[in-house]
């Protein structure tokens, strides 16, 4: 490698590792716990016996399923505007990615409740709990030790499609990465950079995962 | 420590007198009814069970007589007939009762189950205090120490601070009776308490039920173990095809059946 190239990949790290810092993670953690608070509401929806309830929640995850999530973006950013909605790029890319996830986990969600054998529930019941504390107390803590791998991958995917926030102009990783590119024409050198940089962030997630499956482990039997 | 107060001990109603076991009425059932789609499981079924009696329901797979325990607990609900708790309003199951109704029954009776449905996140110690704190809102402290006399008692106060999944299934069920226990229930209720376990740990479960029945506390039972119910039981009720076919004291219901049914039914069991 020449000395040229060593020097724009040392040049550009830290602005790459700034738009990390400062774009790509906040936005992704953000987005995930939103999206999250969603999908619990929206997989207790779609558990409800009332119809409307579940069919509304049934609709909202077809629809954030079987469309693009750029194409979710851009009618959050470009498209509301028509409508009298103007919305900055950050709060636009946190709504249209925490819907997103919210859409995705919801899914999962809805599987790990569904996977606690209702034992549990009677068990919750028969010592007296309401519904509701049966779901907090019993229900929700096994459900979460199910939905930790499945919603992991979630988060992982939602952190390298935050790159597309580069499109509605959130100055994040990926967007740091195009102006570079753009200004010293280093195409392959700066986006090879970049890939690398999500790459490890997702390393350090996926052993964080580990982790966190480990811990909550501890009362599963093997 | 008056008689009330003591973990070890069954409740006695608040407001009343005691009195002698075997004269007040605890809990009344008339022809209840339950379907699961085209499936009666439950015809018409009527049951009395008194203060300090051990009521024990036999009968063949498929006779309902799980349904009528998940009736009383409010695990089920019934399509019609009536569930009398002494001291609560009758609930009648034709006039669709509230859900504050339906949740009131648990305020009577707690369930043991036959897979034991312990809370797997939980130490044992939190599976029994759960329910007097969560729900009875009872001091922790309190809690504990009732939690832990009632542990000493089935011999498992050192496996407070394991899980479920680190003890065996005869230990398993023996904190789910305490856990049921803990909640002071005027009537204890045993779903085939012992039908997940290894033949070697039902004497130890048994046992238990054993004591609790000769403390005086009330309860009913499901069980395949007529042996057991012959000692146990004060009172067999036969259950066949939703309906209760004989019942009596185990001396004339196990020992002289008059019923061909009740009869067919022990011979089986007997000849295996």
């Amino acid at each position: 490698m020449s000395q040229d190239t060593w020097d724009l990949l040392l040049q550009s790290f830290l602005p790459l590792v700034e738009g990390a810092i400062r774009g790509t993670i906040p936005l992704a953690l953000a987005s995930f716990a939103l999206g999250i608070v969603i999908a619990l509401g929206v997989a207790l929806m779609r558990l409800s016996k009332v119809r409307v309830v579940s069919g509304i929640a049934r609709i909202y995850v077809s629809i954030i399923r079987g469309t693009p999530l750029l194409v979710q973006l851009f009618v959050i950013f470009y498209g509301l505007p028509s409508i009298g909605l103007l919305l900055d790029p950050w709060p636009s890319a946190i709504i249209a990615f925490s819907l997103n996830v919210g859409g995705y986990a919801a899914e999962v969600i809805r599987a790990a409740i569904l996977s606690v054998p209702k034992g549990q529930w009677e068990a919750g019941h028969t010592i007296g709990m309401s519904r509701l504390q049966t779901l907090r107390r019993v229900i929700l803590p096994q459900a979460a030790r199910v939905s930790v791998p499945p919603l992991s991958n979630t988060f992982i995917s939602l952190v390298k499609d935050t790159s597309l926030a580069s499109l509605i102009l959130v100055s994040e990783l990926f967007r740091q990465a195009e102006e570079i590119a753009a200004f010293s024409q280093k195409f392959m050198v700066v986006y090879i950079e970049a890939a690398l940089i999500y790459w490890l962030i997702c390393l350090v997630l996926s052993a964080g995962q580990s982790v966190l499956e480990k811990k909550l482990d501890r009362y599963v039997a093997h | 420590m008056s008689r009330t107060d003591d973990p070890l001990q069954p409740p006695t109603p608040a407001g009343r007198a005691i009195t002698e076991p075997g004269d007040a009425t605890v809990l009344e059932v008339r022809a209840l009814q339950k379907s699961f789609g085209p499936t009666q499981v439950l015809r018409s079924i009527d049951l009395t069970v008194r203060r300090g009696q051990v009521v024990a329901l036999i009968g063949p797979s498929g006779s309902g007589k799980t349904t009528v325990l998940r009736s009383l607990n409010g695990l089920e609900v019934p399509e019609a007939g009536i569930v009398h708790f002494a001291g609560s309003d009758a609930i009648d199951f034709a006039s669709s009762p509230s859900r504050r109704e339906l949740l009131g029954l648990r305020d009577h009776s707690a369930m043991v189950f036959q897979q034991f449905n312990l809370f797997p996140h939980r130490t044992v110690l939190q599976n029994v205090i759960e329910g007097p704190v969560q729900v009875q809102k009872r001091p922790v402290a309190e809690a504990t120490a009732d939690a832990l006399a009632l542990l000493e008692r089935v011999g498992l106060a050192d496996k407070r601070h394991a899980y479920p999944f680190e003890l065996s299934g005869g230990q398993q069920q023996r904190v789910g009776i305490v856990r049921a226990l803990a909640l002071k229930p005027e009537l204890l209720l045993f779903d085939e308490p012992t039908s997940s376990l290894d033949p070697e740990l039902v004497g130890d479960v048994l046992e238990v039920i054993r004591e609790l029945a000769s403390e005086g506390w009330t309860m009913v039972l499901v069980t395949h173990e007529l042996q057991f119910a012959s000692h146990v039981a004060d009172n067999v009720v036969f259950m066949d095809g939703g309906v209760v076919v004989e019942s009596g004291p185990p001396s004339e219901v196990l020992v002289n059946p008059k019923n061909d049914r009740t009869k067919q039914f022990l011979h089986r069991l007997l000849d295996r």
